[in-house]
Parts: C-alpha cells; sequence; structure tokens
C-alpha cells in the first residue's frame, strides 16, 4: 500500500548502467509494446536501491513513458517488490502446505528467535527482515527459503542449517 | 524401469551446456523439424502423440495448436508458461535447472509449427536462478545459430526472451500470464476470445507449459505415432511428477503414464514408501487446487482396481472418489498430519492469491480461511462444515478464471473425506490446539483454548 509519507522520500539517479540495462529489456518488445518491460525494470531497480520508492517507481513511468499510475498498480499487485525499505537480506520462508509438512512453521519460528524481529522488521542493524511466503516451487526440497536479489534458494533446512546461514551472511556484510 | 524421454539424461554432467545437450543428440529433433517437416506436420505429429497439457488442464495440445488463428500480416506468438506456483509442483522449476536446452530446443520446434518468429518464455520472479540459467543457455543457442536468423539454413527466423513475472500464483493461468506479459497486474481475461484468436498483444497466440513444449521433443524424435504408444489408453507419454511431503524419497520422477499409485508410493524406483516409518493418511495428486483423497481411495478406484497415474484413473469416479492428474504435483501426508490445518493452509494460499477480480472468489476465499482459521484454533461450531461446503458451491464456476474452483475443491474434498476430523476439532478443541507446531509467527487473532483442568 503506497502511504502519504513516501512522497516525502528522496530522489532518486538511475545511473548509466542502469539505464544500459532497461534499455536492452525494452528492446525485447515490439515497437511500441514498451510497457511490456515495467516487471523486468522494477526487478532491477529494486535490485539497485533494495525497495521500490515513489520518486524511482516515478522515474521507471518516466522512462517506459507510461503514468505513475501504471507502475504503482503493478508495483502493489505482485508479491515480490518492496514497497517500504527492508533489511539488507530478506529471508523469504515458504509457508505452503507441503513445506509446513516438513517443518516450515517451525523454521519460521527459529528464525523469528534468532533474529529478534517480528515478520516485516527490520534487525537494528539493517542487514535482515524476514517474512512468510506462499510456495516457491521447491515442494520436494522443503522447508526452503530464498533470499533476493538473486533469489538464491536454501533447501531442506534445520535449525543448524539456519544458524550458518545467518552467521555466514553477517560475515558477508562486515567484509 | 520405465522410458525416460525427458530426464534421460539428467545426470549427464555437463548436461545444462549446449556442448554436452548436442552430444546427447539435442538439437537433432528441431533440425529434422526444420528441415524435413512443414509446420503443419509438426503439427500433426504432436496431434498423434496424444499429448495432453502437462500444465494441469491436460487439453490436447495439437488440438490446441491447430485452434491459432492465421491472419495475414499479423505476428503470432508462443509464451512458455514457467509460473510454476501449485503448491506441490516443482518439476518445471527441476527440468530448467538442469536441462535448460530442452525447453530451448522445444521452443524452437513448436515455434516452428506455430509461425512464431518471436517467442516468450514467462518465469516466475522467484526463480531468479532459472532465469539466468535460461538466459546463458539462450546466448549459448544463439552463439551457434540456433537462434535468430535463418536456422539451419532454412530462412526460419525466432527471437527467444526470458520475462520474469513479479510473484503472483494467478500468472500461471494463461490470460493471466498475457496481462503480466504486458507489463499489467495478472487479472484473468473473460474468454473468449480465447488467446489463439487474440492473445499477447491482442495477437493469435499459443500458451503451453514447460513439460508440454519440452514433451515436443522426444515427440519429433520418436514420431507421434510412436510416442502414443508408451502411456495407457488417453494417457499417452510420459509425465514428470512432482513428490513431496511425508515421503522417504520426495523428487521429480518421470513415469510412463499408467502406473500403478501404490507402485510410485512404495516401489524403490519412485518414492521409496512413507518416511519415519509411518503410515499413508491421504494424498492430494495434482497439485494443491485437486481433491485430497484418504489412502483406501487413492490406492484403489472406485471399482477395487488399482488405481494408476493416469488422467482416467485419477479422476475415476469423479470428485467423490476421484482427484485429478493436474499438474502431478503429489503431496503425501502421513497418519499424524492434521487434515484441518492443511486445509488451512492451502485455502490461505488462495485467499492470498485470488485477484480480487470476481466476488466469489476475492470475498469467499478470504471467508473460507477465517472459518477454517477458528476451526484450527478451537472456536469452531459444528455448523461450520456446512457453510463452509456451502461457500466453496457457491465459488465454484462462478469466476472468469479457475482459480475459485481451486480454492474451492480441496476445502469440499477434505470435508467430504475427513469430516469426523473437523467435527473432531470442535469437540476437542483443547486437544487439537495445544499441539505444537511452532505458531508463534501467525499473529492469531483468536486466542487459542487453553486446556481444561483435569
Amino acid at each position: 500500500m503506497l502511504r502519504v509519507e513516501d512522497t516525502e522520500q528522496a530522489p532518486v539517479e538511475f545511473s548509466a548502467a542502469l539505464i544500459a540495462k532497461f534499455d536492452d529489456i525494452k528492446s525485447r518488445y515490439p515497437e511500441g509494446k514498451q510497457k511490456s518491460a515495467l516487471l523486468p525494470i522494477l526487478h532491477e531497480t529494486q535490485a539497485e536501491f533494495g525497495w521500490l520508492s515513489t520518486p524511482a517507481m516515478d522515474k521507471v513511468a518516466a522512462y517506459l513513458d507510461i503514468l505513475p499510475i501504471e507502475v504503482y498498480e503493478v508495483a502493489t499487485f505482485y508479491t515480490m517488490y518492496f514497497m517500504r525499505p527492508q533489511g539488507k537480506y530478506v529471508l523469504e520462508v515458504c509457508r505452503t502446505g507441503p513445506c509446513c509438512l516438513v517443518g516450515a512453521e517451525k523454521i519460521m519460528d527459529y528464525i523469528e528467535q534468532q533474529l529478534g524481529v517480528k515478520e516485516g522488521e527490520v534487525t537494528a542493524d539493517g542487514l535482515f527482515s524476514w517474512r512468510g511466503v506462499e510456495c516457491l516451487a521447491a515442494c520436494g526440497f522443503g522447508p526452503v527459503l530464498q533470499i533476493g536479489p538473486e533469489y538464491t534458494f536454501y533447501e531442506n533446512l534445520t535449525t543448524q542449517s539456519v544458524d550458518t546461514l545467518i552467521a555466514d551472511l553477517k560475515a558477508k556484510a562486515n567484509n | 524401469m520405465g522410458r525416460k524421454l525427458l530426464l534421460e539424461h539428467i545426470n549427464v554432467p555437463g548436461i545444462n551446456t549446449l556442448e554436452v545437450y548436442r552430444q546427447k543428440g539435442g538439437y537433432a529433433a528441431v533440425e529434422k523439424a526444420l528441415k524435413t517437416l512443414t509446420p503443419d506436420e509438426v503439427v500433426e505429429e504432436v496431434k498423434k502423440s496424444g499429448l495432453r497439457g502437462r500444465g494441469g488442464a491436460g487439453f490436447p495440445t495439437g488440438m490446441k495448436w491447430s485452434f491459432l488463428a492465421k491472419p495475414e500480416g499479423v505476428p503470432r506468438y508462443l509464451v512458455c508458461n514457467a509460473d510454476e506456483s501449485e503448491p506441490g509442483t516443482f518439476k518445471d522449476r527441476y527440468l530448467m535447472t538442469y536441462i535448460p536446452h530442452l525447453l530451448i530446443e522445444g521452443m524452437i520446434a513448436a515455434s516452428y509449427a506455430l509461425g512464431a518468429n518471436t517467442s516468450y518464455i514467462y518465469v516466475r520472479g522467484e526463480m531468479m536462478p532459472q532465469i539466468r540459467i535460461l538466459e546463458r543457455a539462450i546466448a549459448e543457442a544463439k552463439n551457434a545459430g540456433l537462434l535468430g536468423k535463418n536456422i539451419f539454413g532454412t530462412g526460419y527466423n525466432l527471437e527467444l526472451y526470458v520475462q520474469p513475472g513479479g510473484g503472483a500464483y494467478i500468472c500461471g493461468e494463461e490470460t493471466a500470464l498475457l496481462e503480466s506479459l504486458e507489463g499489467k497486474r495478472g487479472n484473468p481475461r473473460i474468454k473468449p476470445p480465447f488467446p489463439a484468436i487474440a492473445g499477447l498483444y491482442g495477437c493469435p497466440t499459443v500458451v503451453n507449459n514447460v513439460e508440454s513444449i519440452a514433451a515436443v521433443v522426444p515427440i519429433i524424435n520418436e514420431g507421434g505415432d510412436e510416442y502414443a504408444k508408451i502411456g495407457i489408453g488417453r494417457s499417452t507419454g510420459t509425465k514428470l511428477i512432482s513428490a513431496s511431503g511425508n515421503l522417504k524419497k520426495p523428487g521429480v520422477y518421470e513415469i510412463e503414464l499408467g502406473v500403478p499409485v501404490e507402485e510410485f508410493i512404495y516401489s524403490d524406483e519412485y518414492c521409496g514408501g512413507i518416511a519415519n516409518g509411518k503410515r499413508l493418511k491421504a494424498v492430494v495428486a495434482g497439485g494443491s487446487s485437486v481433491p485430497i483423497l484418504p489412502a483406501n481411495l487413492i490406492l484403489k478406484t472406485i471399482n477395487n482396481e488399482a488405481r494408476l497415474m493416469s488422467y482416467e484413473s485419477l479422476s475415476d469416479g469423479g470428485f467423490a472418489t476421484g482427484s485429478m492428474m493436474g499438474s502431478g504435483g503429489f503431496i503425501a501426508f502421513d497418519e499424524d498430519q492434521c487434515i484441518v490445518r492443511n486445509t488451512w493452509n492451502f485455502s490461505r494460499f488462495y485467499h492470498h492469491e485470488s485477484c480480487g477480480q470476481c466476488s466469489p472468489c476475492r470475498e469467499g476465499t478470504g471467508w473460507m480461511e477465517k472459518v477454517l482459521h477458528r476451526l484450527e484454533y478451537g472456536h469452531g461450531k459444528m455448523s461450520d462444515m456446512d457453510l463452509l461446503v456451502d461457500v466453496s458451491k457457491k465459488i465454484e464456476g462462478n469466476t472468469i478464471c479457475p482459480l475459485g474452483d481451486a480454492a474451492a475443491w480441496p476445502v469440499a474434498s477434505a470435508i467430504r473425506h475427513f469430516r469426523d476430523e473437523f467435527e473432531w476439532h470442535v469437540t476437542n478443541a483443547a486437544e487439537a490446539t495445544s499441539r505444537n507446531y511452532g505458531l508463534a509467527n501467525y499473529a492469531d487473532p483468536l486466542p487459542k483454548v487453553e486446556k481444561a483442568e483435569a
């Protein structure tokens, strides 16, 4: 949901490298159908800035020559786009049936304990947030979680592997 | 040991590369198609094969192709549906991860058959690693002259692109997928017109699942008639089954259609039986949207014959005693699993994934989820089961797309086959809610029922 205070957000600049990526994406579609590039361009924008602020979405609209509302309605429809800042690493745990049959709920509980924040909140150091997501299409290897923007999968999770994962991410962030 | 047509070389090191894929006979089918068959002859081979859509609907693929309109001067499109989001189904992800060139070869052959010169593979956004794998494989194919202009010197041109989704189950519905590919919310379109007449950008379009397109490769290699000899009855060929839940060996298996369900669950060739020495309680045979069946009904048909892994046998007896092949998402539940809790979980999924366009689905899925939630948390009433069945009937058949049906069937079938368990949740609320699932995360708005003092 877009909030009023979102309009107060700082302006953003798109780098030449990011615009080059946009240009490449836009070239995949027929003349006049550049709106098709919207979803992949939003992924690239989110990968760059960590979330989709209103100024960033407005700039995407300008780039594609569409109305800002056309970007907002898409960004808020799909679950992968973040409408507010997140932790550097967002642990997205599959919470759907097959993963729950093999312990996903306990893994979510454990992650909450270890990170000390509730679903959707960001840790004080800004490194982590976590959330339950619907089916990640890895049901035979559950419980699973993914971490963007590469959406790396971690399968057959245990509390021990969650400990290792969090420790590894902390070490990576400190290097 | 059944024949493997799609996963035959899955364990060959480097099969994800063009070099190894070609060493194993890759791209021979598309070369044969482009050099020796007309587009109509490729369509005819697919018709003869009896291939049915592997995404869940089971509609004959060749017939779907033959519906494609061919107006002069209007481009046609092939769009691969790789938005695999049905709980229990993960075969397409597996195939794209380990043998991406099989899908690309199928895309070229199918695009040629349909007269498409630009095709898209719409992959769910969460599968970013698979998107990168496909992009690398497409670049390899393009560098080798297998994509682009004048493929195999035949004058046929094809550009192939990968399109990421944004995370929405509804985009697995073909018209919602097309809306999404056009850069819009994934709201399904009213049909007719069908995509074969007015699809992507209003042009004639075929949308096929990953596995259906990959299957075109062995169909061309073997010939449609030979392919049709594999399997049983109208369930021809092989099928990828995603096995999950409480099985000893969950994973993706390629079966010849017609394997007995009992053999699939218990034989060492496939799932190896139920994990941890438990007994089988129930199975969802074709992805979360199809009816759940108790163990006795999944193993035997209404006529007490062995139930087979085929479109016809799995649905034998209709929804009263049967299920569906669906997408091949085979979820097994052991004796310790709670059907009420699982039904709530699936119901939450459909509520979350409803696009909100149709009132019966938008409101009904939320209503069902709330009722199931209160049953699971010990606040249910005996009348809730009838209410759930009533709501599910009000949704079923009353929506633009099949998501409403998909939300209704699991609930209605769970109550049909496990009503005793739902009633037990009402009469034994404290005991039902005292089980430790690690529930702290679920923002339960209702207090749990405290266990009564003895």
